[in-house]
């Protein structure tokens, strides 16, 4: 309903896009795991469901996610492809780049390669830190992004989340509550950056949409390398087999080298 | 510089190991250029099996489809056509199928399908790859006076039945190829595929 | 029977002596491998040269394989390169081969540069052999530059819109020069057409031809060593040198280690970290090129800061040419100063070993000041850097310009008979 709401706002001023988000945001840190294949699955359901509709995933084909994930081509075909497409072809979406420029300022890029380009810990966090704003056109704005021409379409599951001042405890270096030597009080420090959901108003927990996000953000990892299972598991041979070779050679090398005096 | 060599036997060894290793390894190294020669993803969608819903297609009628860039046929045989092909077998090079380009769930018998009326073939002579004309009416022709109903190849003047098997004495030299396919459903057929069937 | 020498190597029969009757194909085998003599005490130093024949041969062969899926045009190139990653099998491995293989080719050919400077390599009678060598340099830098337009990712468009903009800096000339060689008002897949016939086709030839000319140079005087003595003056009774050993086989074997370890090493790069930390790939290129987007950080690729550093040095004008203009120059005659080593260098010894501490100091010198640009390239300038950069491009020259001079000055040490 929402989503509705922000999309049937036509954006007539395009606007320049500009290299962003800014470098010096702290953020939150996770472990893809390409072995994870429910993961995955997870995460490739999340994608058509919130993101296809503007995000193309134009060089990932289906067929390609159905044997790399492990699942069977007549199920993805089933649940996961909409458009009529067949289960060879690529993520592409009926979006015309240039409508959704005119309606969110930029075309929503390609999401193929992001994580090659931004990384997986921007994504994950990015997608956690929308907040209210109700200066940007579609009511939102993003703590790694400021600014960004995206609505949150993920605000259904999440819920509407806040930006607010108020007190922030520090920790200590392992990672205790701080607290004052002398007053024994909890130190604190003042903070405009505290973000806070409104409890029930999302479908998921907090918890919930942090692993949903996560599963979201470990297939696009998976999409921005999908060789890469294969290319650590043909790698170990190469370097284990160069290797014997390397010693065998230098054995060679001592025996000629015995006639050099 | 030393002309005898200490221990002829361990510098055979060595040289014999790292010949065999290093020729290994060469070959392997190769691997990747070899493999990329093989038909891409692109390539493997493009050509993916093709789906043919046979539901509104008549007796006497032929369905062209596209697999891989070759025309397939889909011909439904009236019954009395298919009656027919069992007394040609004296006027065909191989009646039987015997040399013929089909899958192995494919029979040898004279009707060459999977379901008695339709038959699937690719529309390409065997000759020289030409695609015959359909010319199921059984009326004399000017390539053939006592016409049974079957294909026409105009380039060489090549002749085959209604199950695609080429007559005696004609420029092809085998019956007319039948790709992999199989019945997804009652009315659809699958091409490009074996199904269960392999 | 046959002609040309009479009195050349041949065979005593069979195939191969059909062949050097009509080829000489022995005597070059003799020439070139199983009589070519060079010194016994060749350490690690002496590794690259071969190491760089390996990686110009794996630019070649999974070049030719990623120009047979390549598109060279402005719409087609970024997806083809997705292609052959995701579509064409095993594509991913020819890729990584190539583009790990160019910073490869540089990290080979700069040690190997390197090992010349050390033992006074370019010394006479073997100063043709380092002009070549500098025209191979320059050669592969100019394959390396067309070579990074070819993805046509934001980095390349504006990595090359950056390094065009220098000969912008021309007076007079400049805006058309650049005009003329993009082929349009700005880069676009004009350019990119020509500037992929010029890396696949045009510089692989000029590049094998003077990599013949270098190694044909080199067998003409034969090979210098770390201790820079000529083992040619010193001969047994047979002609061969007492301080050599063949090349064929005994230093084609000792280059077989040398190639393993290379190889390993490659393996893990291409396997487990083919984007080089982002220096090999950069994070940039994950996008396709858009004219009207600059990225936060343009840089060029990791074996061009060095230069890079010193162009950005330079900011007063001088002389009524403007920053950038004399940025274009410095940067230019860091390059063309190392043509000229064979004439600056005055030691009557050749090797590191024997000069004076001067020498030695000053190419410490070098090397440090030489990687500290090169760092210094891949940041963002600030005013501290710019100063520090400004400083080691003087160092840099220095060692050049100083070393008629310290050379001729030092004390050498006695230099042996025979290597060590």
């Amino acid at each position: 309903m929402k989503k509705l709401l922000l999309l049937s706002l036509m954006m007539m001023v395009p606007m320049f896009a500009q290299a962003a988000g800014g470098p010096s945001v702290a953020l939150d840190s996770i472990e893809v795991d390409a072995s994870d294949h429910s993961s995955l699955q997870r995460g490739m359901k999340t994608y058509v469901n919130y993101c296809l509709g503007c995000h193309t995933a134009q060089y990932q084909r289906y067929s390609r996610a159905a044997e790399d994930l492990h699942m069977p081509e007549d199920l993805v075909v089933e649940n996961l492809i909409f458009s009529g497409q067949k289960i060879g072809e690529q993520m592409t979406s009926a979006m015309d780049p240039k409508v959704s420029a005119k309606w969110f300022g930029a075309a929503p890029p390609d999401l193929t390669n992001e994580v090659n380009l931004r990384g997986a810990d921007w994504i994950y966090t990015y997608l956690r830190t929308f907040y209210v704003d109700d200066s940007r056109p579609y009511g939102v704005n993003n703590v790694v992004f400021p600014s960004v021409g995206m609505p949150n379409v993920l605000a259904e599951l999440q819920g509407i989340q806040s930006k607010s001042c108020g007190e922030v405890s520090e920790y200590d270096t392992h990672g205790n509550p701080a607290v004052d030597g002398v007053t024994g009080k909890a130190i604190t420090h003042q903070s405009c950056d505290i973000l806070t959901v409104e409890e029930g108003s999302g479908s998921m927990t907090p918890a919930q949409f942090d692993a949903t996000i996560y599963d979201l953000t470990n297939f696009m990892a998976y999409m921005s390398k999908p060789y890469k299972t294969d290319s650590h598991r043909i790698g170990l041979w190469a370097i284990l087999f160069c290797l014997m070779m390397t010693v065998l050679f230098y054995f060679l090398k001592k025996e000629f080298w015995r006639d050099i005096h | 510089m030393s002309n005898e060599v200490a221990n002829p036997t361990r510098r055979r060894v060595l040289v014999g190991a790292s010949l065999v290793v290093g020729a290994v390894g060469g070959v392997t190294a190769l691997t990747p250029f070899v493999a990329s020669w093989n038909p891409s993803a692109k390539a493997r969608a493009a050509g993916a099996a093709v789906k043919a819903d046979i539901s509104k297609l008549e007796p006497g009628q032929q369905m062209i489809v596209a697999w891989r860039g070759k025309p397939v046929w889909i011909v439904r045989r009236s019954a009395e056509a298919l009656a027919n092909l069992d007394t040609l077998n004296g006027s065909l090079a191989d009646p039987d199928s015997f040399d013929a380009k089909q899958p192995t769930y494919v029979p040898n018998t004279p009707v060459r399908s999977l379901r008695d009326e339709v038959i699937v073939m690719i529309g390409l002579c065997t000759h020289l790859g030409c695609s015959p004309t359909y010319n199921p009416e059984v009326v004399p022709t000017a390539f053939d006076a006592n016409w049974q109903g079957g294909f026409y190849c105009p380039c060489h003047g090549s002749t085959f039945d209604l199950s695609g098997r080429v007559y005696k004495g004609k420029p092809a030299p085998t019956n007319l190829e039948i790709p992999p396919h199989f019945y997804e459903s009652d009315t659809v057929i699958l091409i490009g595929e074996d199904g269960g069937n392999a | 029977m046959g002609v040309g020498n009479p009195n050349r190597a041949k065979a005593e029969s069979g195939i191969v002596r059909w062949i050097d009757d009509r080829f000489p194909l022995t005597q070059m085998w003799q020439d070139h491998m199983s009589k070519y003599y060079a010194a016994k005490n060749f350490n690690v130093w002496y590794v690259f040269g071969v190491l760089s024949l390996l990686v110009l041969v794996n630019q070649i062969l999974t070049g030719v394989w990623l120009t047979m899926s390549y598109e060279p045009t402005a719409e087609g190139a970024f997806a083809s390169v997705e292609y052959i990653m995701r579509d064409v099998e095993m594509g991913w491995i020819i890729r990584y081969m190539h583009s790990s293989g160019a910073s490869a080719f540089f990290v080979v050919v700069y040690l190997h540069m390197f090992r010349g400077l050390m033992y006074g390599s370019y010394q006479k009678p073997r100063e043709l052999i380092w002009l070549f060598g500098m025209a191979i340099y320059l050669a592969l830098m100019a394959e390396g530059f067309f070579g990074y337009l070819l993805p046509w990712g934001q980095m390349s468009y504006w990595g090359a819109q950056v390094i065009l903009s220098l000969a912008g800096a021309i007076p007079v000339v400049g805006e058309d020069l650049v005009q003329w060689i993009r082929g349009d008002y700005l880069i676009s897949g004009i350019t990119l057409n020509r500037f992929f016939s010029l890396h696949v086709i045009a510089l692989p030839m000029v590049i094998l031809g003077l990599v013949v000319l270098h190694i044909l140079a080199l067998h003409d005087v034969g090979s210098n060593n770390p201790d820079g003595i000529e083992i040619d003056q010193n001969k047994d009774e047979n002609g061969v040198p007492v301080d050599g050993a063949a090349f064929w086989p005994y230093h084609v074997i000792k280059d077989l280690v040398a190639v393993g370890v290379f190889l390993t090493v490659f393996c893990l790069v291409i396997f487990f970290f083919p984007e080089g930390g982002g220096y090999f790939i950069e994070k940039p290129n994950y996008e396709p090129a858009n004219s009207l987007k600059t990225p936060e950080h343009i840089a060029p690729v990791w074996y061009f800061t060095p230069y890079y550093s010193m162009l950005r040095a330079i900011t007063q004008p001088l002389f009524g040419l403007d920053a950038k203009f004399l940025g274009v120059i410095v940067m230019g005659g860091a390059i063309a100063i190392l043509f000229v080593m064979p004439w600056l260098d005055r030691s009557p010894v050749k090797s590191m070993r024997y000069k004076g501490w001067m020498s030695r100091v000053w190419l410490a010198i070098f090397v440090v000041s030489f990687v500290i640009l090169g760092y210094l390239g891949t940041l963002a300038t600030t005013e501290g850097r710019t100063t520090v950069a400004q400083v080691c491009t003087l160092l840099y020259f220095l060692y050049f310009i100083l070393m008629p001079f310290y050379t001729r000055m030092e004390t050498t040490k006695p230099v042996p008979e025979r290597v060590v």
